[in-house]
């Protein structure tokens, strides 16, 4: 089976070795072939794709350049709105919901020439660390298939990983793009919050959602990256702020970056193989001449916490819109507030439920001083944190997850301990910087490790510097 | 013991949810043991700290929040109404409010 890059599709399609339609039908057999047991595919929009395969042909028969994404096919997690492609979140509440238009990224990926093979699976509304959460079922790992993608980007993160698509997009609130890029073994980008147009992803966590890539190479992650982001007038939390070519900027020499290590991320709970892969991960930072330093990040313990107040709260809100009046599922009954109640009741699965009580209860007269307002002032110490590394150091490494890829229904009994698996990432969601997560070798030669860096706000390049230097110098193969 | 049952139930009801007995009960559990868990914030005297109520830096907002109040058409109502599930152009239904 051919590994597809961006520039190998482009390549492919200017010498005409093969055409965009005879592309995208390869990756629909694929597919067929291998969906049914990893569930990461929830719909396919065939009659799109190939329409927009024959745009791409007819540019190649016409001679005129081909745009950056040409050709590719590429899925999308189904909390990203697709203009009449049935769009479920992975809830029972919107089965049989069809978006009236696109969500911005997805408008800007088909404009660069991007082909949109499918949406993905995905925890309900995007709240879990697993895929189990979705209520169309798991996604089997295709790297060990008796254990989970991560989540909640699963089915994003399998479908690339198993080469059912050269690229996918993900959402991340607390970690859902890099712990599934980690336990799936491949490169998985979260931009600074406010680089990629948040229009048209459908609400968990409103001041923590962020679109991002994956794809099999640091390169087509900055390259997909590039695409999306920038301002968007439909959202007003999409910045100004310029944004680079990625490509280019990512090939510059990472000697002398200075790297930091914060010990705090490398404390107890973390898997012993998980641990000796990032140790020798950061080994070959330093043989690649990086600067590497010891840093404090005082607040990394309480974000677990803060985030579940903080992430909790806002989907409480977002999630009161579901009320069985303007679109999805209504459980009928004579009166309107009835009504809501039963909608509710039956259209949530049991996270999303337990969240949307949580989420009520720290807004709640009485609690909100002591949960929701002390939230938001550890995440300013927490963002604090951040800024002040970044005083110091260009990027910061941890891991991406303490444990690798677990076993489907190892962790769903205790929420807690589902909550735990995002230790990592959480940081860097409240505080609003960059993040990726890189492949790190696998543990046992079978279960990939993932290395996170992040980068201060607007850094996203240096970051993908970092990714690219480290693929380049055999960090996958650790 | 941070939540009792009828702290669930009330919250169910200000966040318009039904929920099951079963439900209740292991919900209230659950909650009750993450909000042990995030009790650890209360170690953190957070006295002078401003709540961080916005993600990006000043810098990066002025120009992204404020926008001239222009009205622009906006011609989807047909296809919005299709996704409803009692709609009765240019109406959503919903079972009736007001008794006489």
């Amino acid at each position: 089976m051919t590994t597809w890059t961006i520039d190998g599709v482009r390549e492919a399609l200017a010498a005409k070795k093969v055409s965009a339609r005879e592309l995208a039908a390869d990756f629909y057999k694929r597919i067929a072939e291998r969906n049914p047991e990893l569930n990461a595919y929830l719909m396919l929009s065939e009659e799109r794709a190939y329409a927009q395969a024959d745009r791409i042909d007819a540019l190649v028969a016409s001679g005129k350049p081909l745009p950056e994404l040409a050709g590719v096919p590429i899925a999308i997690k189904d909390v990203i709105s697709t203009k009449s492609v049935r769009t479920t979140c992975g809830s029972k509440i919107l089965e049989h919901y069809v978006p009236p238009y696109d969500a911005t990224a997805v408008e800007r990926l088909e404009a660069a020439g991007a082909v949109i093979l499918g949406k993905t699976n995905c925890d309900e509304f995007a709240m879990g660390s697993s895929n189990e959460n979705s209520a169309y079922g798991p996604v089997r790992n295709p790297e060990a298939t008796d254990r989970v993608p991560g989540g909640s980007s699963g089915g994003s993160a399998a479908a690339v990983a198993a080469g059912l698509a050269v690229a996918s997009l993900g959402t991340d609130t607390g970690g859902s793009i890099r712990q599934p890029g980690s336990f799936c073994g491949i490169p998985a980008m979260m931009g600074s919050y406010g680089r990629v147009s948040r229009y048209g992803l459908i609400a968990f966590a409103s001041s923590l959602d962020r679109i991002g890539p994956f794809a099999t190479n640091a390169r087509d992650v900055a390259a997909t990256l590039k695409v999306i982001a920038g301002r968007d007038s439909n959202d007003s939390t999409s910045t100004t702020a310029p944004v680079p070519d990625y490509v280019t900027a990512m090939e510059r020499p990472v000697k002398g970056m200075r790297v930091g290590i914060p010990k705090e991320y490398f404390g107890e709970g973390m898997d012993d193989g998980v641990r000796k892969k990032i140790e020798a991960g950061i080994e070959l930072l330093k043989k690649m001449g990086c600067q590497l330093q010891e840093i404090h990040m005082a607040h990394t313990d309480y974000a677990i916490a803060t985030y579940y107040i903080i992430a909790t709260a806002e989907a409480s809100s977002n999630l009161a819109r579901y009320d069985g009046v303007r679109y999805g599922l209504r459980v009928d009954d004579s009166s309107l507030l009835a009504m809501y109640c039963k909608t509710r009741g039956a259209g949530f699965g049991a996270e999303v439920k337990r969240r949307i009580v949580l989420g009520t209860y720290v807004l709640s007269a009485g609690y909100y001083d002591a949960y929701y307002l002390k939230g938001q002032k550890v995440r300013a110490l927490i963002a604090q944190d951040f800024r002040d590394a970044f005083t110091k150091v260009d990027v910061i490494v941890t891991p991406t997850s303490p444990v690798p890829a677990f076993k489907l229904g190892e962790r769903t009994a205790d929420p807690l301990q589902m909550y735990l698996a995002d230790i990592y990432t959480v940081t860097g969601s409240l505080a609003g910087v960059p993040g990726m997560s890189v492949p790190c070798g696998k543990i046992c030669g079978k279960l990939p490790v993932g290395l996170q860096i992040f980068g201060p706000a607007f850094g996203e390049a240096s970051v993908l510097q970092l990714a690219h230097a480290f693929e380049q110098a055999g960090g996958a193969s650790l | 013991m941070k939540i009792s049952r009828e702290d669930v139930e009330r919250v169910a009801e200000l966040a318009y949810l039904d929920l099951t007995e079963a439900e209740l009960e292991s919900y209230r559990q659950q909650i009750d043991d993450i909000l042990e868990y995030i009790g650890k914030l209360d170690e953190l005297d957070t006295t002078n700290v401003a709540p961080m109520a916005q993600v990006l830096a000043d810098d990066q907002t002025a120009d992204a929040t404020l926008r001239e109040d222009v009205v622009v058409p906006c011609r989807v109502t047909p296809e919005i109404l299709e996704q409803a599930p009692d709609p009765e152009p240019p109406y959503f239904r919903v079972p009736k409010v007001i008794e006489r």
